[in-house]
């Protein structure tokens, strides 16, 4: 970033984003904090953005091994958070269809 | 290949604003699952537009790096067991943390300016720290590794030392001083050297008990890297930067919200050493009184209200399934069944809410601690399945290492049934004075076993 009138930009959107994410949150309830969590985690995953970025501009071989390295991580990131947060918020949907069943 | 470089910001515009979207549904459970497919579903064409990146080469090397990540990650997710879910978000996070600190570290080997030179080492040495520390928290978890505290003399002024030094190399990478005698290039491996072992040792003297806290901090960090990272490149990568700084500030929020479920600072969390003193033995007084099956069974089907509070013994033994069996049962039988959920039961905020919904309980008959404590006096039998620190009354006490944590006071109960495989202390390592309470009985046990002969012992009465 040359700019540095981009870096304030980027530092206002930074701070709206926070705001963004406490207030997002702080009205969930206990029982889906660990979804919420495993899903937050997947949502990070936008890091394979950047990796591939950083692998596809790379020029030297250190530059291209570590970039390799920080797609295949970012990879796993997405994919494990994705699949991870499907499987848990799936067994609250199958109970949410019949509430107050076991009652 | 067509140019589609110009959809590059209006989709990451589109991404950022269906993530948003997507939180918000996650957090009531009966839109939670779509949230999660339409995260699912902008990250897949964030990732498909990021191919058309002006200058983007490597193409085959991206590929076959996306495969391989993305291909282990789907079957070893796939196959996990559910109890075994709070170490994989632990592995899948570090591993995000990961690419991050691979990502500042390209950014610091190529050019740079004085800016993003500095935001790419804060967000390389959080991503580092979050990376090596949730390996740790997953090793911990899985029982690869001892989950009691590790100590050793002096951990602190070591631990310090070493991020000191670590942000050090850090600003050596910048400024490449002439008067250190390290060559321009070492400072980067060195960097990040110690910014990896600053996240192990900062990690190893916390007890398995703290965790959920340890994970979803970590959690923050990565969201907070990535973010960092998204102003590491020549035109900043606002999707990266958005969602980053709202998961680093949703997990921040989430893990100030556990630290204070249990009543402690997020200082003592990560220095205290929690569980490694051996304290409050001597005090207890009484005997643990064993009790058997049936007539456990006899007290559960004649009582009026019943109260299941269940904990880690539970996701260890998968007795979900039976707990649910025996909850259906006596309900049929007129009993008023409730579960009794400690924030922090488990190891994972909400862990015994995911497991027991597996099983098939509704929800509304799941009570926070603050809901379901007064409730305890006017109740016949307290069922303990695999719970131990977040009911032991140790809390109430001065001196003790729990005191102030708030817990549930299943001791008011008129009578409290304990299953519990041994005499072993809970993961904090404290003599529980609820086993010596004249009301308390000790049915041992494998607590999956143990619950299915409750369940067949009801049945014949």
């Amino acid at each position: 970033m040359t700019d540095i009138t981009a870096f304030w930009i980027a530092l206002y959107i930074a701070m709206l984003a926070a705001f963004t994410g406490y207030v997002v949150i702080s009205r969930v309830p206990v029982i889906l904090h660990t979804p919420l969590m495993s899903g937050s985690n997947f949502i990070h995953g936008i890091v394979l953005v950047g990796a591939m970025v950083a692998l596809g501009l790379a020029t030297t071989t250190t530059q291209q091994v570590i970039g390799f390295v920080a797609v295949v991580l970012g990879a796993a990131n997405v994919t494990g958070g994705y699949v991870v947060t499907e499987r848990i918020l799936q067994m609250f949907d199958r109970s949410g269809k019949k509430p107050g069943k076991g009652a | 290949m067509v140019d589609l470089s110009v959809a590059i910001e209006p989709v990451y515009l589109a991404t950022v604003f269906l993530f948003i979207i997507a939180l918000q549904r996650m957090s009531h459970p009966l839109t939670a699952r779509s949230g999660i497919v339409w995260a699912g579903a902008a990250m897949l064409i964030a990732t498909l537009v990021t191919f058309f990146t002006p200058g983007l080469t490597n193409l085959a090397l991206i590929v076959i790096a996306i495969a391989i990540g993305g291909g282990l990650a789907y079957v070893a997710a796939r196959r996990v067991a559910m109890t075994d879910m709070p170490q994989m978000i632990a592995l899948f996070n570090g591993m995000g943390g990961g690419a991050a600190a691979g990502i500042s570290a390209v950014a610091l080997l190529g050019e740079t300016t004085p800016v993003t030179a500095s935001l790419a080492v804060v967000g390389g040495l959080i991503g580092a720290v979050s990376f090596s520390g949730s390996i740790i928290a997953f090793l911990k978890l899985q029982g690869w590794m001892p989950s009691r505290p590790v100590t050793f003399p002096g951990q602190q002024i070591v631990n310090m030392a070493v991020l000191l030094l670590a942000i050090f190399s850090g600003v050596g990478i910048i400024l490449q001083p002439s008067w250190i005698p390290v060559s321009a290039g070492m400072w980067l491996p060195l960097f990040f050297l110690l910014a990896l072992g600053f996240g192990v040792l900062m990690t190893l003297p916390i007890g398995g008990a703290d965790m959920p806290v340890v994970i979803s901090m970590y959690n923050a960090f990565t969201g907070l890297a990535v973010a960092l990272d998204g102003f590491s490149f020549a035109t900043p990568n606002y999707a990266m930067i958005i969602a980053g700084i709202i998961v680093g500030a949703a997990g921040s929020l989430l893990t100030l919200h556990m630290a204070k479920a249990m009543n402690r600072s997020l200082t003592n969390v990560f220095f205290g050493a929690f569980g490694a003193t051996d304290e409050g033995a001597a005090q207890v007084v009484g005997s643990m009184k064993a009790i058997d099956v049936d007539d456990v069974a006899v007290l559960l089907a004649y009582a009026d209200r019943v109260i299941i509070a269940p904990g880690y013994g539970m996701a260890v033994a998968q007795a979900q399934q039976k707990v649910k069996e025996l909850s259906d049962l006596l309900a049929g039988r007129g009993v008023s069944v409730k579960f009794a959920i400690h924030p922090v039961a488990g190891r994972m905020p909400g862990h015994m809410n995911v497991l027991l919904a597996e099983a098939g309980v509704a929800y509304d008959l799941l009570f926070d601690r603050d809901e379901v404590n007064p409730e305890f006096p006017a109740t016949d039998v307290v069922l303990v399945i695999g719970a131990n620190d977040v009911v032991n009354p140790a809390a109430h006490r001065q001196g003790s290492p729990l005191f102030g944590m708030p817990i549930l006071d299943v001791e008011q109960a008129k009578n409290v049934i304990v299953l519990k495989r041994g005499q072993g202390r809970g993961f904090a390592g404290i003599e529980n004075d609820l086993f010596y309470r004249d009301n308390t009985r000790m049915l041992y046990g494998d607590a999956r076993e143990t619950v299915a002969k409750l369940v067949q012992a009801l049945k014949k009465l």
